[in-house]
């Protein structure tokens, strides 16, 4: 209250409070990388095959898919929102252009139709959000089942085999250039895109100030229920790329794959520090995080921890990001007001 | 005046569900000129603002932009206009920093249409110099202070160059010395040929920065004249439409014990040192700015929200903090600000809702007696006379002014000692109004403690025993009702030594 008598010690405090902010929202980015570093040291110091060439590209070969699909995650969950249909999503674009590949369609078709697919998902999601008003957690359950269901209805217990796909797919997922393999720097070309959105255009500001306050985004004059479609058809569209990038690493699909993913998507958005309120975060957090759910899940396998250990470290982790959150977001809040009052 | 407003509204209506906000208003808005909107708490000064804003479409009447009709599809349309709004709560994105906050949609760019950063924050300061604050442009706009908040909507607003420019209470949360800087800036905006709206309750205010003013009482258009042939009386004739007191029938009880004793009561960073007593038969008012801490005091004392420091008895019995069940069982209540968030369960029917106070006095056995729970609301529908058709009807289609008396009912189901109420009228038309006042006296004479929270200076004036004013988390002054006047009450609650 005091700002029109008191500048000087308002602008030192003030400054000093927005340095605290920074530090909190790159303490958590810097925190997974110290997470992954100790988890990548221990493990290589049981085994060291863990650091090996084909052990760090098995690493980022598994990270891709759930790191793309993380990116259009918390496009979605920063504005507030969530999809959980995704996982079935690369489901049935696995499965759909799979059997159309085998079939003796081009790769290139194969892929536009599985991203289109993937669309398609996504603006039916957007469209019933953010028109039809309806809870995205509602919307995106019941997409989830719907999309599972023509899955396996279209599949009807068949699988798709390696040996009849094109070639040139299998050798998109599993080969590389210069050493790097093709299907992380796919995702990496892609995030660092979205993040450059999100970060520098105004209309990419604006998925943040509406999952900041709906309310005040509305009075703003943002157009928010475009902004959400967009978010959904993004999802969407990764999501579909995600399933042609499936089938190409894995050549062998059935109905349901990626069964269950919706939640280690969203586990990994939120572990990244993209807060499930929604406002807050970035793509190359969520990417992060997708990153460190995988490595725990590989060193898991390489230190012979029964695998179901990995999931409860999953969840563990998930509780602690979001206390971490909560009490960080409480501590700062209450910093920052009392600076504004003493200031 | 043969210029065509800048602005105006045309016979405008607009009704939410059966309250009808606004009934067939008019209102020009001339470029240089100050414009004031005067009325009581729910006159309909904030939705004639939405209406201006784009939020709301009226029912019937039209908008005029320069003299032609305009329909706003949203809030998008009237800023493309040139309108610019603040809105009495602040509405700012708490998560993005202040210059973003400012040019959210509008930002300064560079090269491929990408946000020049640096611009953006040199033009965020050069507004915060016009207004000779020292804000950081950078900083977030989470965990700044109310006033601070509102200075950088009014930064945003005069970020727009708007031709327009609507001030829904902007002062309320400011003190003397921002206020002062806010009109210099005000004014000198009029003097570009910008047309302003202003709203307050503070009719000082209204007299030294406006021109002209136009009055509004429950929906109603009353009259616009010139400020100068207006006395402050004139003005509060024209939106209470009555002589003060009729409205107010405050009897005198006789006091009884001490039933509700607060010491000391601190809440870090929200309110400080707050001590007072309400007795039986008494009614004591909290008055002060929005945002002083007035309802967060009254949450406090009920226990929804913790306190750090200090104590709270009622009937001599210390409550432990934090426990609303404690605080139901040793007799308090409270009725909430917000009916429909925090008073009300809007999908419920109107018994369940009067029920929910007292299921484990309605049960029979185990089960929830219907036959009880009906009676029970029965009997108070009657003694609140609420107005209703099924007593199993929502109470969504309920009007406010009955809405309120449910909740009334609800917490009067308890047979409280002390009653707690946060803006008991707000928002409710002035028959139901009186109504709730008369019930309220009536409640102090059966021996009950009353604490009423009110930003109504009318109400405040004419209900309480004793005026407490809060401002900036600390109590200010303790004022007997026969010294009470707008003035000292006002000047109590803006900082100004009473």
């Amino acid at each position: 209250m005091t700002t029109a008598t008191a500048p000087p010690e308002q602008t030192t405090s003030a400054r000093s409070a927005r340095g605290l902010v920074d530090l909190v929202f790159r303490a958590r980015e810097l925190s997974l990388v110290i997470a992954l570093a100790a988890l990548v040291g221990v493990t290589a110091s049981v085994n060291g095959n863990f650091l090996s060439g084909q052990g760090i590209e098995d690493i980022l070969l598994n990270t891709a898919i759930l790191a793309l699909l993380a990116v259009g995650q918390s496009l979605v969950v920063i504005t507030r929102n969530l999809d959980l249909s995704v996982g079935s999503v690369v489901g049935l674009v696995a499965f759909v252009t799979g059997d159309l590949l085998a079939g003796g369609w081009g790769i290139v078709p194969g892929v536009l139709l599985g991203v289109a697919i993937g669309a398609a998902c996504g603006l039916l999601n957007g469209l019933l959000v953010s028109f039809c008003r309806v809870p995205a957690l509602v919307v995106t359950l019941g997409t989830l089942y719907v999309i599972q269901g023509v899955d396996h209805y279209i599949a009807h217990g068949r699988q798709i085999n390696a040996v009849n796909l094109p070639p040139g797919l299998l050798s998109l997922g599993n080969g590389s250039v210069l050493g790097v393999p093709y299907l992380p720097l796919i995702t990496l070309v892609i995030m660092v895109a979205i993040g450059y959105y999100l970060r520098s255009y105004p209309s990419g500001r604006e998925f943040y100030a509406i999952g900041s306050s709906p309310e005040a985004a509305r009075l703003a004059g943002v157009p928010v229920r475009r902004r959400i479609l967009v978010a959904y058809l993004v999802s969407g569209c990764l999501a579909g790329l995600a399933g042609v990038l499936w089938l190409a690493r894995f050549g062998t699909v059935i109905a349901d794959s990626a069964h269950g993913w919706e939640l280690l998507v969203v586990s990994a958005v939120v572990v990244g520090g993209v807060a499930i309120t929604g406002g807050v975060g970035s793509v190359y957090g969520a990417a992060l995080g997708a990153l460190l759910l995988t490595t725990i899940g590989s060193a898991l396998v390489v230190l012979r921890v029964n695998p179901f250990w990995q999931q409860a470290i999953t969840g563990a982790l998930l509780l602690l990001a979001i206390s971490v959150d909560r009490v960080l977001a409480l501590r700062l809040a209450r910093l920052l007001r009392n600076r504004s009052r003493h200031g | 005046m043969s210029v065509t407003p800048t602005l105006a509204l045309a016979n405008v209506s607009k009704s939410f569900g059966a309250v009808r906000a606004l009934r067939e208003v008019s209102l020009d808005l001339f470029a240089g000129e100050a414009h004031a909107l005067a009325g009581e708490n729910g006159a309909g000064k904030s939705t004639l603002v939405k209406t201006l804003a784009g939020v709301h479409r009226p029912d019937t009447g039209q908008v005029l932009l320069n003299g032609e009709p305009v329909v706003f599809a949203g809030p998008a349309d009237a800023q493309q206009a040139g309108v610019a709004v603040i809105y009495q709560e602040p509405t700012l994105f708490p998560d993005l920093s202040v210059a973003e906050n400012i040019f959210m949609g509008r930002q300064p760019r560079r090269g491929l249409g990408r946000i020049d950063r640096k611009a953006m924050h040199g033009q965020a300061r050069e507004l915060f110099e016009r207004l000779g604050v020292a804000l950081d442009p950078e900083q977030p706009s989470r965990g700044l202070s109310i006033a601070d908040q509102q200075l950088v909507e009014i930064a945003k607003a005069l970020s727009r160059d708007a031709r327009v420019l609507i001030m829904d209470e902007p002062t309320a949360a400011l003190s003397g010395n921002e206020v002062a800087r806010l009109f210099s800036v005000v004014e000198a905006l009029r003097e570009h040929g910008c047309a302003i709206l202003f709203i307050s309750h503070r009719l000082d205010e209204i007299f030294s920065l406006c021109q002209r003013v136009t009055t509004l009482r429950d929906g109603a258009w009353i009259a616009s004249e010139p400020v100068s042939g207006l006395t402050h009386d004139d003005l509060v004739r024209r939106m209470v439409g009555r002589e003060l007191g009729a409205l107010y029938p405050k009897e005198e009880a006789p006091l009884g014990e001490v039933a509700l004793q607060v010491e000391r009561l601190t809440r870090e960073g929200v309110f400080t040192d707050v001590s007072f007593q309400v007795r039986r038969g008494e009614i004591v008012a909290l008055a002060g700015l929005v945002g002083a801490g007035r309802s967060e005091v009254a949450r406090a004392v009920f226990g929804v929200d913790r306190w750090d420091a200090g104590s709270v008895s009622v009937d001599g019995r210390r409550l432990p903090a934090g426990s609303p069940t404690a605080a139901m069982g040793a007799g308090l209540a409270l009725v909430p600000e917000d009916r429909r968030q925090q008073g009300l369960v809007m999908e419920l029917s109107i018994e369940r809702n009067i029920g929910l106070t007292g299921l484990r006095s309605l049960r029979r056995g185990v089960t929830i007696s219907r036959q009880a729970e009906r009676d029970r609301a029965k009997d108070w529908a009657v003694r609140l006379r609420l107005k209703f058709a099924r007593l199993s009807d929502g109470v969504g289609v309920l009007s406010g002014g009955n809405q309120q008396k449910v909740v009334l009912a609800k917490w009067l189901a308890t047979k409280p000692s002390v009653l707690i109420v946060d803006e008991p009228t707000r928002g409710i038309d002035v028959g139901t109004k009186a109504e709730v006042h008369r019930l309220l006296s009536e409640l102090a004479g059966q021996g009950i403690a009353v604490l009423m929270i009110s930003s109504d200076l009318p109400e405040v004036l004419g209900m309480a025993d004793r005026v407490l004013v809060m401002h900036e988390g600390r109590l200010t002054a303790e004022i007997s009702r026969a010294d009470a006047t707008e003035e000292s009450v006002m000047n109590a609650a803006t900082g100004r030594a009473a």
